[in-house]
């Protein structure tokens, strides 16, 4: 580590790349097989809707390796700074470095430029930053994330989807992505609207975990019996909250009960 | 080719100390307070966006006086350094020690190697849980590094400032009393009443999560230290 007068730039991912590129993944010179690649962890189900006052952003807590379960407790949703938000699906380890990466990037540049950057300009970032991961998404090593923000100059919460490619693409109401992704767009779908407030909002965010973990093995429904629950995180103008454990416990006891017992 | 006169390294040293010492002596002041609530940096300064004080890291601040660019410069430096630090370890290792110390060495090799001297005098805090494991690193022109407690100041005023302080100053203050001392401090160098729109004033806040590093607001100052005029 040393000080370095000669640098101006106010970009971490540029930084690093410059100047400890050893820190960044970067294995475009190897060639994975799929069985190689099986025993890798991959997060699964992610997902954000938007609300009166802002947006939600959800996930389910397993990853898997194969038909293995890797973690029950894996994180995936993640502060990105006060105002927003990146959740992340695809092979953990990439995913994990690319939320990380971001975090330190949108602090990073807080702290040289003295303001944060806008919602539109974090976005771009990220969407910079999935695309440098491309070569490896062709081997299998995808990531992909999705973005919330709360936008204080045009006063709305904001969803960006990303493909492989960077491709960064704004949701006007809600997304999921991940092995349970479509089954937990179907259930948002139903029972999205964009008055309602932030309890039906969190309702719906858990309720389509719950319906991805019924249809798809990759995504766990709330555990009970581990006590381990989903993470609901909402980003609104009064900046970034978790949502309590407890809440979410009594949310996922709700829509479990409100299930017919046949199922 | 005519050989350059010759000047003594001793003549030289001192040729560029009183150079940069001459350069800071015109710029104004900042003070850092270890209080019970946290860190507080006070700095007089009439502009609102080129700021004199800034956030590191996690409990880390820096304060610069004399040169804006060079200042600001090793700012940036500094903030690439420790978040470079975070992110390959983890957010706990980075500490003020190395940084000042990184500074220091930087600040002293170009005291040395080059033609002219860095008008610079910054300091480096760091708030700990309690007001025992605070820390504050006065580092000066030729890269002198002084470890001090309680108080410190830089600038133009510096001296005088320390004085002061050093009659005045008492342990574990509250936020309140803490800015109050050091815009009586700021006054009785200046021989003149400071207001608070020409202060620049944050805190390391010991008992917030995460980033501790917080700005204050002309009107924030004024409700805090009651008798400043805005």
């Amino acid at each position: 580590m040393f000080l370095d007068l000669s640098y101006s730039g106010s970009s971490f991912c540029d930084l690093v790349t410059g100047r400890l590129p050893f820190l960044l993944t970067r294995w475009d010179h190897l060639h994975f097989s799929p069985e190689e690649l099986g025993p890798l962890a991959k997060g699964t189900t992610v997902l954000a809707l938007k609300y009166r006052d802002g947006v939600a952003i959800a996930g389910d807590r397993q990853a898997t390796e194969g038909t293995q379960i890797a973690t029950r407790r894996i994180e995936k949703v993640f502060k990105a700074d006060e105002h927003s938000a990146i959740a992340i699906a695809g092979v953990a380890g990439p995913c994990l470095e690319l939320a990380r990466l971001f975090q330190t990037e949108l602090e990073h540049y807080e702290k040289l430029e003295g303001v944060e950057l806008s919602t539109e300009g974090k976005a771009n970032k990220l969407s910079q930053m999935v695309k440098m991961n491309f070569p490896m998404a062709l081997q299998g090593l995808v990531v992909i994330p999705i973005f919330v923000g709360y936008d204080r100059r045009r006063d709305e919460g904001k969803i960006y989807k990303y493909d492989v490619t960077g491709g960064r693409y704004e949701e006007a109401e809600y997304h999921a992505t991940g092995s349970g992704g479509s089954h937990a767009r179907a259930s948002m779908k139903k029972q999205h609207r964009a008055e309602m407030d932030e309890g039906a909002a969190i309702h719906s965010a858990l309720e389509a975990l719950y319906d991805a973990a019924e249809e798809d093995i990759g995504t766990a429904g709330p555990d009970f019996v581990r006590g381990i629950f989903p993470t609901v995180k909402t980003v609104t103008a009064q900046g970034i909250l978790d949502v309590q454990e407890d809440q979410v416990r009594a949310v996922c006891q709700r829509i479990m009960e409100a299930r017919p017992r046949s199922h | 080719m005519p050989l350059p006169f010759y000047v003594s390294p001793e003549q030289m040293m001192q040729d560029k100390a009183e150079y940069a010492r001459k350069g800071i002596t015109k710029g104004k002041s900042i003070i850092a307070l270890a209080g019970k609530q946290g860190m507080l940096l006070v700095a007089e300064n009439p502009s609102s966006s080129l700021n004199k004080i800034s956030e590191v890291y996690d409990r880390i601040a820096f304060a610069g006086a004399g040169k804006y660019s060079e200042f600001e410069n090793l700012r940036k430096a500094g903030i690439r350094y420790a978040d470079l630090k975070g992110y390959a370890y983890g957010r706990e290792d980075v500490t003020a020690k190395s940084l000042a110390n990184a500074y220091s060495q930087t600040i002293g090799n170009i005291f040395s190697q080059e033609m002219k001297p860095l008008e610079v005098e910054i300091l480096v805090v760091e708030v700990g849980e309690a007001t025992a494991q605070d820390e504050m690193y006065r580092i000066s022109f030729d890269g002198a590094i002084a470890d001090e407690r309680g108080y410190a100041s830089i600038g133009g005023q510096a001296e005088e400032l320390r004085l002061y302080l050093k009659e005045k100053y008492e342990e574990g203050t509250t936020l309140e009393a803490s800015l109050k001392l050091a815009v009586k401090a700021l006054e009785a160098s200046a021989n003149q009443k400071v207001r608070a729109h020409n202060l620049e004033v944050a805190i390391l806040d010991r008992s917030h999560p995460g980033r501790r590093f917080r700005r204050f607001t002309a009107a924030e100052l004024v409700g805090l230290a009651g008798d400043l005029e805005s």
